[in-house]
């Protein structure tokens, strides 16, 4: 399946992926470090492993970035 | 207000944009800006919103001037080194522009003060140093319906959204601070000096559109910038309706401080 990674389509062929295990895939080191949005909308971090990405999905992930020393 | 032939020349760059006119630079010279945080963020937006000639620029930060500060927080110079970070950023804001008034607050924001910090101000710059001040400053503009600017950097990376009244607040997109240790902070990880004055100058680009009334504010949506590949993108977002403090049933009804701020290697001056 193609699903779009952070604007970018990228073809997964792994079958049942859940969004913990994109995470995995896209070398995320922690889940902790992002927020994930799938079609726009944000996955409670709760619900990783049983929220599924399908064909032509979007997601996003946005890191968390405090810096500003 | 009438503008003085003096602010006409100092200004006349921004009043021969259309969007900004003379109404627009009467509307900076009548805004009220405050920066939470004098480093890497809040040194350039300072200086540029000083430039602009916003009326009041509010300065808080606790700390005093360290010499690896110098390699980004371009407000201040070597011989402040010592110096409390508010009163150097003072010194500065003064010498480019005296028509400028500076209100200083020399201490960190907490739950019981940052209420009436930001009270008096139009828009607030976030450019704090670690996730306990960051999720503060949201929840106190949230409850006090003020705009802020969240600006936050990591390395060569740089990201910005800008909270509106009624719009995506932060929590919306990071619902509470991330464990301790989980995110690198800038003493850890480091920090290109540049891409801090990038993101900084974005916040004060924020502020002034903010009090101008023109263009579009980064509202519902975050930039995201790499600045070692030099690639800007953009995810846009709406409101969370299991956001803690802005959802449909909010948890957070009153302010309260998070734990152990995220730059906990830096020893208290
Ligand atoms: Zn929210």
């Amino acid at each position: 399946m193609k699903i779009k990674i952070n604007g970018r389509e990228q073809e997964v062929s792994v079958t049942d992926l859940s969004i913990a295990g994109l995470l995995k895939i896209a070398k995320v080191e922690s889940a902790e470090m992002v927020s994930v949005q799938l079609n726009g909308c944000f996955v409670d971090k709760a619900d990783t492993d049983k929220t599924f990405v399908k064909d032509s999905d979007e997601v996003d992930f946005l890191y968390f970035m405090g810096g500003g020393v | 207000m009438n503008l003085s032939e003096e602010q006409i020349e100092r200004y006349s760059r921004h009043i021969i944009l259309s969007e900004v006119g003379v109404e627009g630079q009467e509307r900076i010279l009548a805004g009220k800006a405050l920066i939470i945080g004098l480093g890497g963020l809040g040194s350039p937006a300072a200086l540029y919103l000083a430039a602009a000639g916003v009326r009041t620029i509010g300065l808080v930060d606790g700390d005093n001037v360290e010499l690896s500060n110098l390699q980004r927080q371009v407000i201040h110079f070597s011989p402040d080194v010592g110096k409390p970070k508010v009163i150097s950023a003072q010194e500065k804001i003064k010498a480019i522009n005296p028509d400028v008034k500076v209100s200083t607050y020399q201490e960190r924001v907490y739950a019981d003060n940052i209420r009436d910090i930001i009270k008096e101000y139009d828009f607030i710059i976030d450019g704090t140093d670690n996730f306990a001040a960051k999720f503060l400053i949201n929840d106190a503009c949230v409850l006090a319906a003020k705009p802020f600017s969240h600006g936050g950097i990591l390395r060569f990376d740089g990201q910005a959204m800008t909270y509106k009244p009624g719009e995506a607040c932060y929590r919306c997109v990071f619902t509470a601070p991330p464990p301790k240790g989980a995110v690198p902070t800038c003493s850890q990880a480091g920090i290109l000096g540049a891409v801090a004055g990038m993101l900084g100058t974005i916040q004060a680009a924020e502020c002034l559109r903010f009090l101008i009334g023109k263009g579009d504010l980064l509202v519902n949506r975050m930039l995201i910038f790499d600045a070692l590949r030099m690639k800007f993108r953009e995810v846009a977002f709406k409101r969370n309706p299991s956001c803690p403090i802005c959802g449909k049933n909010p948890s957070i009804k009153e302010l309260r401080d998070e734990e152990e701020p995220a730059c906990d290697l830096k020893k208290k001056a």
